[in-house]
């Protein structure tokens, strides 16, 4: 039986039908979970997906955190339910203090949307162990708010430990310090990314098909376990 | 004066049906609200009486150009009566958008608006609202909205308050549409100072269904409950359509601003996610957005397509403000609302799924007999009306019509005499202020504001000449869209501009390998009351008309935005043209950018000394006039044959469509797409092979084993094809034999820098 991975609609989510169009591809078994829901139905790893929950009016995931479904979240995080935070959900992971740190509105205003070139930081997590350190990869970049900061002991931190996941190549598309466009827990099984690897699956749809490897990833974590 | 020094001169504090029958010679403010001195009499004819204050803001509204298509109906008739056969088409013109059937079961339904006057006064929530209005036309239709595309023109690049336009245009459709979640996949960015005060914001939204889950907007079955959706009710908009949209700007717009309204795309959402459950659910008998004209146009419109009768209680509408009077609450453009009409047994349900997304649901009146729409407030009618009246038999105009008396002079000026480049180096110092001028320019500044990946099915967006989306993940079966007007082209011929918009379209969905098979257009005018622009209307429409019967693509329903001009001076007259195309399998499109070495590059179709109204003219010499390029349908139909069959065999490895700019453009976008270079050799004159504007042309790059079956298959389409070089993975520039080379750096740094030198 193929592990099940849970995706998130909060009100607002948007790009949960590629979360789990992008499960589905990789393998495992796709299930929603609704936000007024506190029950996870027993999947086995659950993607926070991109959009604006609640409209993002206040602070982007900021209302999201309080969720039926998040206190559940956050507390099987807590004891190693691998989580994923793509974008928004970055942002709700964040809020939630699952991962330390914030995403602020983008230095230059615009929302942005283009392919952006990664290298991957870190391949000990439970999302990103399918690639190789230092790989480079193309996935596509769109957010408003997705410039990541931290206080400088934080980003050291973050550093020494090897939380950073993913940095910028080439032209940094939002102002994120040190270039971060990924991080993680410490424990490596909660991850948030500001690019959009579901975005990254099919040739057809994508720049290439580099994020299908953080949803294998957590596959190959959750059938080795 | 107050009421007790003059009796019977003002209306009573709420001006019921029964005071305006005791008080019949209450003066009214008639001409303010937009209606002329024979309408209002006409209104008083229908009724039998005075209307009430709440009837006569009914009237101005539904009555209004906007509304009522006064002045344009009786050129739009065209297009029915003039309409292609054709068995793809589910729901014509008429309804709130036209429906087609694109096999599989799915039907595709597809529209384009403007919201032009608004984003000129407010520009971020103008454009937002264009993106929110449009959505929910295609929402109402029963379908899930999947893409947008924004056509856009604005005033001179380098006028000082184009950068206030832009930016805030592009903020406010980026703001609601990537919110809202829905790629972005296409639009058009022409900058042109006939635009200046009057920018053109046109929106297109396309959505799917299964084909036979079509609703219509129809108030049918006595005793069903009329349920308002969304947001709350409040003095947003009020006037916009009569006031706004159908009248010319004067100086002073900015007192305008109250009139437009403001966007909330999180309630959209989820008014979407809610309204598709209850179509799945099959709750719904109709139903009807609520756009420009708020309530007043959704109660009369579904009412008198039922053929029937309403009740409706004002006092049960949630207000933003409780202030606000029963007239008020008519004519609110508020955003973000849906009229549905359901059985009294599926009420509980209806409500039930509002409430899991959290979107308000009131039920505000009934369906009845008969064919009155009554309007009570706290129990007192303030208005009784019978409801086609408004929405069906408003008036009719034949406007005078007159030739411009410019018009020969205009077309006697031929670009074909203006000084040309002469040496490679003048060809070369050419391409590159070509290529960097706003119209031509890179437009990514703008389009990395739009989310184009949302919804995971986006094949092709800009950039590339149409927007491509995947319907299905079982049998790749897929659309293209594409969108283009040329007010310049317009300016000089109407019937010819509108023809070749058309033209445009159809080539740049073909290009792709989809076969192009409905039309949605957004007419863009002056004032109808100026003679010249009404010539220039019916020259268009006619023009349109005919070239879709040619081309075998019905128009499905549009929109005509009238009143475009600032003062006594019109806009280019700028039909915008939006061409659907299907493929059986999407896997087969063709991209635009050249990526294998060896490649051999052809030119299809036809060039000719063809200068006037081009890009060349316009940017290099600042010059409009002559006659523009020659129109040419069953060429282009013959190209687009040749373009899907060689989709479809899998023979074209990359094409690009010939249009602005000419060859020149098509061959610098192509080779920036993927920074490949190219080494070129014309056998023609150079500078009239590189921008010579010609119709029914493309770029095509075809691998080098394919090239005898290509070249045959153009034979037997009898289309001609020109081999003029071949792809260069390695050179890294663009190579004219004999002329001059550049390289991609510096062709890049001239085409990427513009937009965000002038407006960032």
């Amino acid at each position: 039986m193929s592990p099940k991975v849970g995706v998130v609609t909060f009100p607002g989510s948007l790009d949960d039908r590629d979360a789990l169009r992008a499960v589905r591809i990789s393998g495992a078994e796709p299930i929603p979970l609704w936000h007024k829901d506190a029950s996870l139905h027993g999947v086995d790893a659950v993607v926070l997906p991109g959009g604006f929950s609640y409209g993002d009016y206040l602070r982007a995931g900021a209302i999201a955190r309080f969720s039926p479904v998040m206190t559940t979240i956050v507390e099987q995080a807590r004891q190693g339910l691998p989580v994923l935070g793509i974008c928004n959900g970055f942002q709700v992971l964040c809020e939630a203090h699952l991962l330390p740190g914030a995403l602020a509105r983008n230095s230059h205003l615009h929302f942005r949307n283009r392919d952006q070139r990664l290298r991957i930081e870190a391949t000990n997590t439970s999302w990103t162990n399918g690639y190789s350190a230092g790989q480079e990869i193309v996935i596509p970049v769109k957010n408003g708010e997705g410039r990541y900061v931290a206080d400088e002991r934080t980003l050291d931190e973050l550093e020494a430990r090897g939380q950073i996941v993913a940095r910028y190549l080439g032209s940094n598309p939002n102002g994120s310090l040190r270039d971060i466009a990924g991080i993680s827990n410490e424990a490596g099984n909660v991850v948030g990314v500001m690019p959009h690897p579901e975005h990254a699956v099919e040739a057809l749809t994508g720049p290439s098909t580099d994020g299908l490897v953080i949803f294998t990833s957590v596959l190959r974590k959750l059938v080795a376990a | 004066m107050s009421a007790s020094q003059a009796p019977g001169h003002l209306a009573p504090v709420l001006d019921t049906v029964s005071a305006a029958t005791n008080s019949p010679d209450v003066e009214q403010p008639y001409r303010e609200l937009g209606l002329a001195d024979d309408e209002y009499a006409r209104v008083r004819d229908i009724l039998g009486r005075r209307p009430t204050q709440t009837e006569l803001a009914m009237y101005s509204i539904m009555w209004s150009e906007h509304c009522s298509y006064k002045s344009s109906k009786v050129h739009l008739r065209q297009f029915g009566e003039k309409a292609p056969k054709t068995d793809v088409l589910l729901v014509g013109m008429g309804e709130n958008a036209g429906v087609v059937d694109v096999g599989d079961g799915m039907a595709v339904t597809f529209k384009v608006e403007s919201h032009n006057h608004p984003s000129y006064i407010e520009p971020y929530q103008g454009a937002a609202t264009g993106v929110g209005g449009i959505v929910r036309d295609i929402l109402t239709m029963g379908a899930r909205p999947i893409a947008v595309m924004d056509p856009l023109r604005f005033g001179a690049a380098d006028h000082p308050d184009t950068k206030r336009v832009v930016n805030g245009v592009v903020a406010g459709i980026g703001g609601y549409g990537n919110c809202l979640g829905l790629p972005n996949i296409g639009g058009e960015v022409v900058f042109d100072s006939s635009y200046q005060g009057n920018p053109l914001v046109n929106a297109l939204c396309v959505g799917v269904m299964p084909a036979d889950r079509i609703q219509l907007s129809a108030a049918k079955g006595v005793g069903n409950i009329v349920v308002l959706l969304g947001a709350t009710t409040g003095r947003a908009g009020l006037g916009g359509v009569s006031v706004l949209a159908s009248a010319s700007f004067e100086e002073g717009a900015e007192d305008a601003r109250p009139t437009v309204q403001v966007g909330d795309p999180f309630t959209e959402k989820l008014l979407i996610e809610s309204c598709l459950e209850l179509f799945e659910q099959g709750l719904v008998v109709g139903i009807q957005d609520l756009g420009g004209a708020g309530l007043t146009c959704a109660t009369t419109e579904t009412a008198a397509a039922g053929r029937s009768g309403m009740r409706v209680e004002l006092s049960t509408v949630p207000l933003r403000e409780a202030s606000m009077e029963p007239h008020e609450i008519l004519a609110s453009e508020s955003q973000e609302r849906m009229l549905a009409i359901v059985t009294p047994e599926n009420l509980p349900k209806v409500l039930a799924i509002a409430d899991k997304w959290g979107v308000l649901a009131t039920a505000i009146g009934e369906v009845t007999d008969g064919d009155r729409l009554v309007i009570t407030w706290h129990g007192d009618p303030v208005v009784d009306v019978p409801p086609r009246s408004l929405a069906d038999e408003g008036p009719v105009y034949h406007r005078p019509m007159a030739r411009p008396a410019d018009q020969d002079e205009l077309n006697s000026q031929h670009a074909e005499r203006l000084p040309r480049p002469r040496t490679g180096a003048e060809l070369k110092r050419t391409l590159l202020t070509m290529i960097a001028s706003p119209n031509l320019c890179d437009k990514s500044w703008i389009t990395e504001q739009y989310d184009r990946y949302v919804l995971g099915n986006t094949v092709l967006a800009q950039p590339e000449d149409a927007g491509v989306i995947r319907l299905s993940e079982e049998s790749y079966r897929g659309i293209a869209l594409s969108t283009d007007g040329n007010g310049r082209y317009t300016k000089l011929d109407p019937y010819a501009g509108a023809q070749l918009a058309l033209a445009e379209a159809y080539r740049n969905v073909a290009v792709t390998g989809a076969r192009p098979i409905a039309v949605t257009n957004c007419l863009n005018f002056g004032s109808p009351e100026d003679p010249e622009v009404m010539w220039q209307f019916a020259q268009a429409t006619t023009g349109l008309a005919e070239a879709c019967q040619t081309l075998r693509t019905p128009v499905t329903g549009g929109n005509v935005s009238f009143y475009n001009q600032t003062g006594d001076t019109a806009i280019h007259p700028t039909p915008v043209i939006g061409v659907l195309g299907v493929f059986d399998d999407v896997r087969q499109r063709t991209p635009m950018g050249l990526r294998n070495n060896g490649d051999v590059l052809f030119v299809l179709g036809t060039n000719s000394e063809e200068l006037s109204g081009s890009e060349w003219a316009s940017i290099m010499h600042n010059h409009l006039g002559g006659r523009p390029p020659r129109v040419d349908l069953a060429r282009e139909e013959a190209l687009a044959n040749v373009l899907i069959a060689g989709a479809q065999e899998s023979l074209i490895a990359a094409a690009h469509d010939l249009s602005g700019g000419g060859l020149a453009q098509a061959l610098v976008e192509s080779c920036l797409r993927y920074n490949v270079g190219a080494r070129v050799r014309f056998n023609e004159d150079a500078f009239l092979a590189l921008f010579a504007e010609s119709t029914a042309r493309a770029l095509v790059a075809i691998r080098p084993a394919d090239v005898k079956q290509f070249t045959k298959m153009c034979e037997r389409f009898g289309v001609r094809s020109t081999r003029i070089g071949t792809v260069d993975t390695s050179s890294k520039a663009l190579e004219i034999a004999g002329q001059f080379s550049v390289s991609l750096d510096e062709l890049r740094a001239a085409f990427e820098g513009t937009l965000p030198a002038l407006f960032n």
